[in-house]
């Protein structure tokens, strides 16, 4: 069936079975590869993208139910060359290592930061407890979203 | 940053050398252009799914496919009979349907007799969409006959009990390595039991026995594990995209199992999600996407989900250990024996060297001074999945220092003395390093008690026992865990490691290019571990190039020379070896050219970083820039000199590296509920020289996490049916933020002496270190209930039951 979403500013329109799920819309039919696919019981979070300026786990969600919403993937991020404050974060604070959690995290990060600009170490834990790293024990992530929070110069582009 | 004063900054700002630096990798990962397997299109690639065992063991009666193949869209349905059809000219047998593992074992690719494990590949389906090829599985109609699982390693050798690998003529369970033996020893066996006996005999010794389970957990990376082939038809050529942790092994194996021209065989490992090893073996789904590539003459994506990655790939631990403590009544150890029985699932697919078939589970001495040691392992097949030591393996040694810093823990109860005043009387001393473990192992360097106090310092280790004891006097359980642990990395001197015949050296190029540029090409290969940048940071150290100007090339081997991968803290001990002597090559090529240019003998020239120099004339000489350009230039250079820098070499390390750390976790344990909080973790290593300390602090973080998850929640536990109960996320648990706390780390550096630069790798050190650090504390906190021992993970149920005084065998689901 014919499903039409605005991602990152742009409109796409395809085709598409019903029982597609956001993430491989996303993924295949869309090529935007940074939104990532890890566990399919909406556990590990590493396909988190925005709908409706929502943090939503897109393994969880059909194609059909974005219809006419606006999403956002960590493709959306970074405006032109420049990175978006949280994006910078974790380079900044070495939160990641393998990257493949790592658009999820922003993307849950940058909504708590949006929601939320003087987060509390324990409230930044709370919000990214439904996504898993592997890698970094989680504490430089704490610390690149707080990184983020505190250095709001670049442009907020939701 | 923290760039240690001494190193000068490049012009990008980073440090020529050693010191923090941002990663190179970043500027990809955060914007969401990382490129993982499953990222790889290629023109008419055609997607697959694998058709599972639901049962542990069974035979299989028949299979009809004939509806999965009428599915339209659905292009091929491969059974393991079809796969035994397909000829292979290889030395390892004659068909496809079986395939050797990396420990001299067979593996079944497909299914043709029995299945053994639930999970395991029955057929393999490719389609034109995954969904469809998910579809098609619903409609293969096998046909199975139930057989008794053998699900207890415990009864697998049992007179009577189901006999698994019936295919290769056995009539037990129990598995053989290559050298023939059925139990691996290691240490003296003699003199380890005198010692107990005497200890026992001895009213001024004592004996302290427990059986301490460490049990099946599983890696997970979060990138789950799959492969993309392309078999050109036409020439021949197969290229394979694969989360591979040892590209160049897995083409020669690929070589081997697919009966390939190696030359013809092209393996790139782009970005890999995480590896913790469970990306070194070589799985049925890499070479199903091999021969559906040969069958179709099209591209095969394989990617695997969740609950595939949880049942079927490389598990980790599932040692049964039975640990025997003898020491005197000060506290000083005597003797320490190891009783081992290890499940390895329904194939030997366990990664280590060859003649190291318990890995390097006999490093358990640990870190203290005692003669006598030993220890036997028993291996047996079960009807669990295959693999083994994956998951920051250091190829066994996880168990070890969970064994051994679990009994001395146990020791210092049945003494009544302090658990950090027992390590610290026992500790090896700085001046006995190179030092000799009673099972052989030859630890270079070690300053071990300094270590440990800078351990105690942080966490201010006095008061914290002040205050347990003021809590406990209120009803409140808090515990104080420590654990010293000791990992030999960097496999491995070839004349004693290899695996699968394949020596563990590494090989490594270096280009400098005319303008002063430089390629590292390496045989390693990255799964977060960033060698993009400590890579660089390496050959900045011995060249003065700014690490900005510095390409590393890595996980692809058209591209790259013959390396033995990255697992087991390996990269940086060999690799990192390999590195700095390509650099000092190269540095030693410049010399030549420099003195040519200079018009002076190469004696006379002197380094300073980055630029050769008249001695006593420190205005006449030339940078490594400038040396690069001449070295391709029209400068006459003396006879017998090749133009250009390049250069390569093979490192073979001399011996292993032995990094170390004390780590100390604080918990408070809910007794009502037995819910346990881990308040906090101060983890001091010494991984020798230090090549970009943020990098080395990330590691241990994340090994933290990892502890923090075995010893409170990761469990693959099995039913008395053989059903996986770990195969979901909902059921496999895993930290998250909440449960871990902000660590404090602190680091003392004694460098490896064999090693060129001194650094020893610290990739796995976390997770060894840390398992036994959260138990000890766990335990520490409910000894007062008359707890000595349970086994992990401690959840809130078992360490509730634990108080009661009802503890129970964690990894099965039935006492």
């Amino acid at each position: 069936m014919q499903v039409t979403m605005t991602v990152n500013g742009t409109e796409y329109s395809r085709d598409v079975e019903p029982r597609m799920l956001l993430v491989h819309f996303i993924r295949e039919e869309l090529r935007l590869r940074g939104t990532h696919w890890g566990c399919d019981t909406s556990n590990c979070g590493t396909c988190v993208l925005w709908v409706d300026n929502e943090p939503v786990k897109s393994c969880t969600m059909l194609a059909v139910m974005a219809d006419g919403r606006e999403v956002r993937t960590v493709e959306g991020l970074a405006n032109g060359a420049e990175l978006d404050p949280i994006q910078q974060g974790f380079i900044e604070c070495h939160g990641l290592q393998c990257g493949f959690c790592t658009p999820g995290m922003m993307m849950t990060g940058r909504w708590l930061i949006d929601n939320n600009p003087n987060m509390t170490e324990e409230e930044i834990r709370e919000g990214i407890s439904g996504q898993i790293c592997r890698c970094t024990g989680y504490k430089n992530i704490v610390d690149a979203i707080q990184w983020a929070s505190d250095n709001p110069k670049a442009e907020v582009s939701n | 940053m923290t760039t240690a004063p001494e190193v000068p900054l490049s012009p990008a700002g980073n440090p020529m050398g050693f010191g923090s630096m941002k990663r190179v990798e970043d500027a990809r990962f955060v914007r969401g252009q990382g490129n993982y397997v499953d990222d790889v299109h290629l023109p008419e690639m055609l997607h697959s799914a694998i058709l599972r065992s639901p049962y542990a063991h069974a035979r299989i009666i028949s299979i009809d496919k004939s509806a999965a193949e009428a599915l339209p869209g659905v292009v091929l349905v491969i059974t393991g009979e079809m796969l035994a059809a397909v000829p292979r000219p290889s030395l390892l047998g004659d068909n496809f349907a079986w395939m050797p593992t990396l420990s001299y074992d067979t593996q079944a690719v497909l299914a043709t007799d029995k299945v053994r494990f639930q999970g395991q590949e029955v057929a393999f389906v490719i389609a034109t969409d995954r969904y469809i090829a998910k579809d098609a599985l619903e409609l293969i109609n096998v046909e199975y006959e139930m057989l008794e699982p053998v699900m207890d390693a415990k009864k697998a050798m049992d007179p009577g009990a189901p006999v698994i690998r019936d295919d290769k003529g056995q009539t037990d369970n129990s598995i053989t390595d290559v050298h023939g033996a059925k139990t691996w020893e290691s240490g003296n066996a003699e003199a380890t039991a005198a010692a107990i006996a005497a200890a026992e005999a001895d009213p001024n010794c004592v004996v302290v026995t427990e059986q301490i389970l460490y049990p099946r957990v599983h890696p997970s990376p979060m990138e789950t594990c799959g492969s993309v082939a392309n078999l050109d038809p036409v020439t021949g050529q197969l290229t394979l995209w694969t989360t591979s942790q040892a590209p160049h092994a897995h083409r020669t194996v690929y070589a081997m199992v697919a009966g390939l021209p190696e030359q013809k065989i092209r393996v790139i490992s782009p970005d890999v999600g995480g590896g913790f090893g469970n990306k070194v073996g070589v799985y049925p789904g890499y070479v199903l996407s091999v021969v559906g590539s040969l069958l179709t003459g099209k591209p095969v994506k394989w990617v695997e989900d969740r609950n595939e990655n949880l049942v079927s790939t490389s598990f980790a631990r599932d040692y049964h250990m039975k640990a025997t403590i003898a020491a005197t009544r000060e506290g000083k150890i005597l003797a320490v024996d190891v009783d081992v029985l290890a499940d390895h699932g329904a194939f030997n697919g366990v990664a280590q060297p060859t003649n190291y078939p318990a890995g390097f589970f006999n490093i358990f001495s640990g870190s203290y001074d005692y003669p006598n040691a030993h220890c036997k392992v028993t291996p047996v097949y079960t009807n669990k999945a295959p693999g083994g030591v994956a998951y920051a393996c250091s190829f066994r040694i996880t168990e070890a220092a969970y064994v051994i810093e679990r009994v001395v823990d146990c020791l210092a109860a049945e003494l009544q003395m302090d658990p950090a005043d027992l390590r610290l009387k026992n500790l090896l001393r700085p001046e006995q390093f190179p030092y000799m473990s009673p099972t052989g192992w030859e630890y270079d360097s070690g300053g071990y008690e300094k270590t440990m106090r800078v351990a105690m310092d942080i966490a201010g280790y006095d008061e914290l026992r002040r205050e347990q004891a003021e809590k406990r006097a209120k009803g409140e359980y808090m515990g104080i865990g420590i654990s010293f642990f000791t990992e030999g990395v960097g496999a491995g001197p070839r004349k004693d490691m290899d695996i699968l015949g394949l020596g563990m050296a590494d090989g490594i190029e270096l280009r400098v290019h005319p303008t002063g540029k430089a390629v590292l090409r390496l045989s390693v290969q990255s799964q977060g571990q960033a060698h993009e940048t400590t890579f660089a940071q390496i050959v900045s150290h011995e060249l003065g190039i700014p690490p900005e100007d510095i390409e590393v090339v890595h996980g692809d081997t058209d591209q790259t020379p013959f390396g033995l991968g990255t697992y087991g803290s390996r990269s940086t001990p060999v690799s990192g070896a390999a590195a700095s002597i390509v650099s000092r090559k190269v540095r030693d090529r410049a010399k030549i050219v420099a003195a040519a240019a200079l018009e002076c003998s190469p004696d006379d020239l002197e380094w300073e970083l980055g630029r050769w120099f008249v001695k006593g004339d420190h205005e006449r000489g030339k940078t490594i820039q400038e040396i690069a350009l001449l070295s391709h230039g029209s400068l006459e250079l003396p006879e017998g000199v090749e133009g250009h820098l390049d250069a390569t070499t093979v490192y073979n390390p001399p011996n292993l590296t032995y990094p170390y750390g004390c780590y100390i976790c604080v918990v408070d344990v809910d007794v009502a509920t037995g819910q346990v909080k881990v308040r906090r973790f101060i983890a001091v290593d010494d991984c020798g020289t230090r090549i970009n300390p943020m990098i080395v602090e990330g590691q241990v973080h994340g090994g933290l996490a990892d502890g923090i998850g075995m010893a409170l929640m990761e469990l693959i536990a099995f039913d008395e049916d053989g059903n996986c109960l770990g195969g979901s996320f909902m059921d496999y648990l895993l930290p998250t933020a909440v449960e871990c706390p902000n660590y404090e780390l602190g680091e003392t550096v004694t460098p490896s002496p064999h090693h060129p630069i001194g650094a020893k790798g610290v990739g796995e050190s976390a997770t060894v270190g840390s398992p036994a650090a959260v138990v000890n504390a766990v335990i520490d906190a409910i000894s007062p209930f008359g707890v000595r021992h349970a086994d992990m993970p401690l959840t809130p149920a078992n360490v509730w039951r634990a108080i009661q005084g009802r503890p129970i065998r964690t990894d099965m689901a039935v006492e």
